[in-house]
């Protein structure tokens, strides 16, 4: 690696420079850093989420009998039970599971690239990194397409209700603006992600790293990566389970 | 980078099945501990213990996410600190805002 956990010279203390006091390369050290304020800024937006959520009034009675009202916070399991393809089949949490595995495998395949970056072994890395890129997309697609679900809303009294920032069919306003805010902004963690991680796979391809003697750009990339999965975990939890 | 422009004979190593092996593993306890979840969420109760247990899910989750995946785990104890010592702050945040939630909900309606 570019940089390894060197002692300090005799005399000297390990800050006067020279070595890594952290045992990290200053390019990492930043992105374990960014990656701790962005860790603020979702459990901001998710504990916020937690106070309104705490502030309304939970559903009394059985699962079975639960309607949608502006009177309490709906189920979650009730909101999210729709796949694609299989219109009016009930399969509560399906399709978000399938988008937290997605979003697991994609971590599986970046982590195995950082560890063909390790050997040197451009083909592996080209591989994996495209897997990571592939599991991205889909991830994002399947967003879309919750996104158009929840939007498009469901039918009270023989009326189609539509979501949208200030009124939606599930229950109160704060609902949908939250699961709009929250997930938006994971969503957009992801895209983002999918862009650096196409550029870290052009530049492979391109023999950058090869030249450079080093693979660290990947580990850095890599390291947002499983932060955005990170946060998908806790989002999975507190808007879809709790 | 003009210094490092010259063609270099790169020597690959060979994969470290064992290093491999365990990643997957680390990836299969995710997905178990994901199916743990779907299975409580669909034969529990709502209520304080079931919220519980899946927070405390997420965070074993988390812990395997940030520390093998990410590898902090193995990093020198000066930056594993100086990332998990700050978290404390998320904690405060998250028992004072829940209290402050409850508290307008009491005098709400």
């Amino acid at each position: 690696m570019a940089s390894t956990h060197a002692a300090a010279a005799p005399g000297r203390s390990e800050w006067d420079g020279g070595v890594s006091p952290m045992g990290a390369s200053y390019g990492k050290l930043m992105m374990w850093f960014f990656l701790l304020s962005d860790a603020f800024t979702f459990s901001a937006l998710l504990i916020t989420y937690g106070l309104v959520r705490s502030s309304h009034h939970g559903y009394v009675g059985a699962v079975d009998d639960f309607v949608f009202s502006q009177a309490y916070w709906p189920i979650p399991e009730i909101v999210y039970q729709s796949i694609p393809f299989f219109h009016g089949v009930k399969a509560p949490l399906v399709f978000v599971g399938i988008m937290t595995f997605i979003l697991i495998m994609s971590s599986v395949t970046m982590v195995l690239a950082v560890e063909a970056g390790h050997r040197m072994d451009r083909k592996a890395v080209e591989k994996w990194m495209l897997w990571t890129i592939v599991g991205g997309i889909a991830f994002l697609s399947c967003q879309a397409w919750e996104w158009t679900h929840f939007i498009h809303g469901v039918e009270i009294d023989g009326a189609l209700v539509h979501a949208g920032l200030s009124h939606n069919p599930y229950g109160p306003p704060d609902f949908a603006a939250f699961f709009f805010f929250i997930t938006g902004f994971h969503g957009f963690h992801v895209f983002s992600g999918v862009c650096l991680n196409f550029l870290i796979y052009y530049n492979t391809v391109m023999g950058v790293y090869d030249r450079r003697g080093h693979y660290e750009m990947v580990e850095k990339v890599g390291l947002y990566w499983h932060f955005v999965d990170l946060v998908w975990v806790f989002v999975f939890t507190f808007f879809y389970l709790v | 980078m003009s210094h490092s422009e010259h063609e270099t004979e790169i020597t690959v190593i060979p994969p470290d099945r064992e290093k491999i092996a365990k990643l997957w593993k680390v990836a299969g306890i995710l997905g178990i501990v994901t199916a743990i979840e779907f299975l409580i969420a669909f034969t529990m109760n709502a209520g304080p213990l079931k919220t519980s247990i899946f927070i405390a899910l997420t965070i074993v989750k988390a812990a395997y996410i940030v520390g093998e995946f990410m590898h902090l785990r193995y990093e020198v104890k000066l930056l594993f600190w100086s990332i998990l010592i700050p978290l404390i702050f998320i904690v405060w945040m998250l028992v004072a805002f829940i209290y402050e939630g409850l508290a307008i909900g009491s005098v709400r309606m």
